[in-house]
């Protein structure tokens, strides 16, 4: 798997660390109850297809960036 | 129904080669409706199946498989079993199964080649071995057998390791479980679906389900691709694939599905006669009876639902091989392959209800499916007769993260897979 970052342009996955779920909103600080944290740490969406993840290029330029990817396929989209 | 297997059947069958043994399953056409239904013809699912007929009656009973049996994570394994976790939970529960693998080819009248030879987990440090004799004596304070082993002994049994003073990592002991080893993973899955068939259990394949229906927030059934069936209850286990299907039931869980790989070199003569894990890195190597090296290493990292796995993870595994093992220079590698993981926060699964009424989990497996087969089948069974955990599983709740129970045999917090 190959993924362009934004700043180097494509290089190989194997200079990237995975860095998860991007969609997931942070709940602000002091915002709701336990349950709140629990749902926004520990639960993921995990969909088969369609996914925004970041990525941080560790052997490179080391900026961390959002990337589409089809998980069904590993079909790589935009990087931003 | 089906005749047991016997020496006398075989010998029947050898001398008259013209009449075919029969299947060891129907393929019957689905019901409209079940007193159970199991979704997913994998090693879990036909286990439970097979546990709820046998031990608790109940024969009403349907497999769901979106493929064919034997088609997903159950084919796909490196056939380790072991019972050696720290945690308590984890250490009673993959005991019982460990006790459950060693009568199974007798339970399920069909040869699973359970082989008790062995895994030794090498340590690479004074440290280690230390925190290995810790856990040697927790599994024996739970009467499981451990041994801890000194470099010379390590040596004796496992003579062919690097042992130069030019070994990147030098062994410096281990610790040893004689009843671990391996299990032939097709047969297990015939074994189960078999014996389960002959209690009664539809089997059924290329039936993959689309949806859950619903009545007034409980579960009552589902759709497929081959039908509406309903079901008293309802219990989920395809691990991989748990996220996608539980979130047909509105459920989101604690799970990334990831790929991790498994290795077989060319065939060779024995050599490797145990399990072989080492410390230094995740990273785990057996002889399959065929003669092949069957290995494996870590998860490549990101979540993806594709079975094919990136170049960078086998050349981490194959260096790790050649490190410990230095005759895996000479030997070609012939098949690799990937599988998908439940990936849990603390490693650890999941088997019980769910806030569904009549909707059960099973899943989360991370890396060890395949020796918790005939545990998970256990115990997911009860928890689905009963309406209520068994003491075996009650650790494995979907909501022991918001209670702090996590079940860290790591010991380095959640997320392991991730750090």
């Amino acid at each position: 798997m190959r993924i362009p970052c934004p700043h180097c342009g494509e290089r190989d996955v194997s200079e990237f660390r995975y860095g998860g779920d991007a969609t997931k909103q942070r709940p602000k600080h002091g915002e709701g109850n336990l349950k709140t944290w629990h749902d926004y740490y520990f639960l993921f969406d995990n969909p088969k297809g369609a996914h925004t993840e970041y990525w941080q290029h560790v052997l490179g330029c080391r900026q961390w960036f959002k990337l589409k990817r089809n998980t069904a396929t590993n079909e790589i989209g935009e990087a931003s | 129904m089906f005749k047991p297997y016997s020496a006398l059947a075989l010998a029947q069958h050898a001398l008259s080669p013209e009449r075919p043994w029969p299947r060891a399953w129907r393929s019957p056409e689905p019901k409209s409706s079940y007193d159970a239904i199991i979704i997913g013809g994998g090693g879990h699912g036909l286990a439970t199946a097979y546990y709820l007929a046998k031990n608790h009656g109940l024969r009403n009973v349907a497999v769901l498989e979106r493929a064919y049996i034997g088609s997903g994570n159950v084919g796909r394994n490196t056939t380790l079993i072991r019972s050696n976790y720290v945690i308590d939970g984890n250490t009673q529960f993959f005991e019982h199964s460990m006790k459950l693998w060693e009568g199974l080819s007798h339970d399920l009248n069909f040869n699973c080649m359970v082989s008790h030879r062995g895994q030794v987990v090498l340590a690479v440090n004074p440290v280690q071995l230390d925190t290995f004799a810790r856990r040697g004596n927790i599994m024996r304070l739970n009467g499981i057998d451990a041994e801890l082993l000194d470099r010379g002994q390590v040596m004796t049994l496992l003579p062919y390791l690097d042992y130069s003073k030019e070994a990147r990592w030098p062994i410096w002991g281990g610790i040893l479980q004689e009843r671990a080893g391996t299990v032939r993973h097709d047969a297990v899955a015939w074994g189960y679906a078999r014996a389960a068939d002959t209690l009664g259990v539809d089997i059924i394949e290329n039936c993959e389900v689309t949806a859950f229906v619903m009545d007034e927030g409980n579960a009552i059934g589902v759709e497929t691709s081959r039908g509406k069936i309903l079901g008293g209850k309802i219990g989920i286990a395809v691990a991989g694939h748990s996220s996608h299907v539980a979130k047909m039931a509105g459920l989101r869980l604690p799970i990334e599905s990831h790929i991790l790989q498994a290795f077989v070199t060319e065939p060779v003569k024995p050599m490797v006669h145990h399990v072989v894990s080492w410390g230094a890195e995740l990273f785990y190597l057996s002889q399959s009876d065929k003669g092949g090296m069957v290995f494996g290493g870590h998860i490549d990292g990101f979540n993806t639902y594709t079975q094919r796995g990136q170049f960078p993870r086998i050349q981490t595994v194959a260096e790790c091989a050649v490190s410990l093992l230095p005759f895996m220079s000479k030997l070609r590698l012939l098949r690799h392959w990937g599988g998908i993981m439940d990936m849990t926060p603390d490693g650890a699964p999941f088997i019980c209800r769910t806030n569904i009424k009549n909707l059960y989990f099973n899943g989360g497996w991370c890396y060890q499916g395949f020796k918790a087969t005939p545990a998970s089948g256990w115990t997911f069974a009860h928890t689905i007769a009963h309406d209520e955990e068994h003491d075996l599983n009650r650790c494995y709740s979907l909501d022991r993260f918001e209670k702090g129970k996590e079940l860290d045999d790591y010991g380095i917090g959640n997320w392991t897979y991730k750090q």
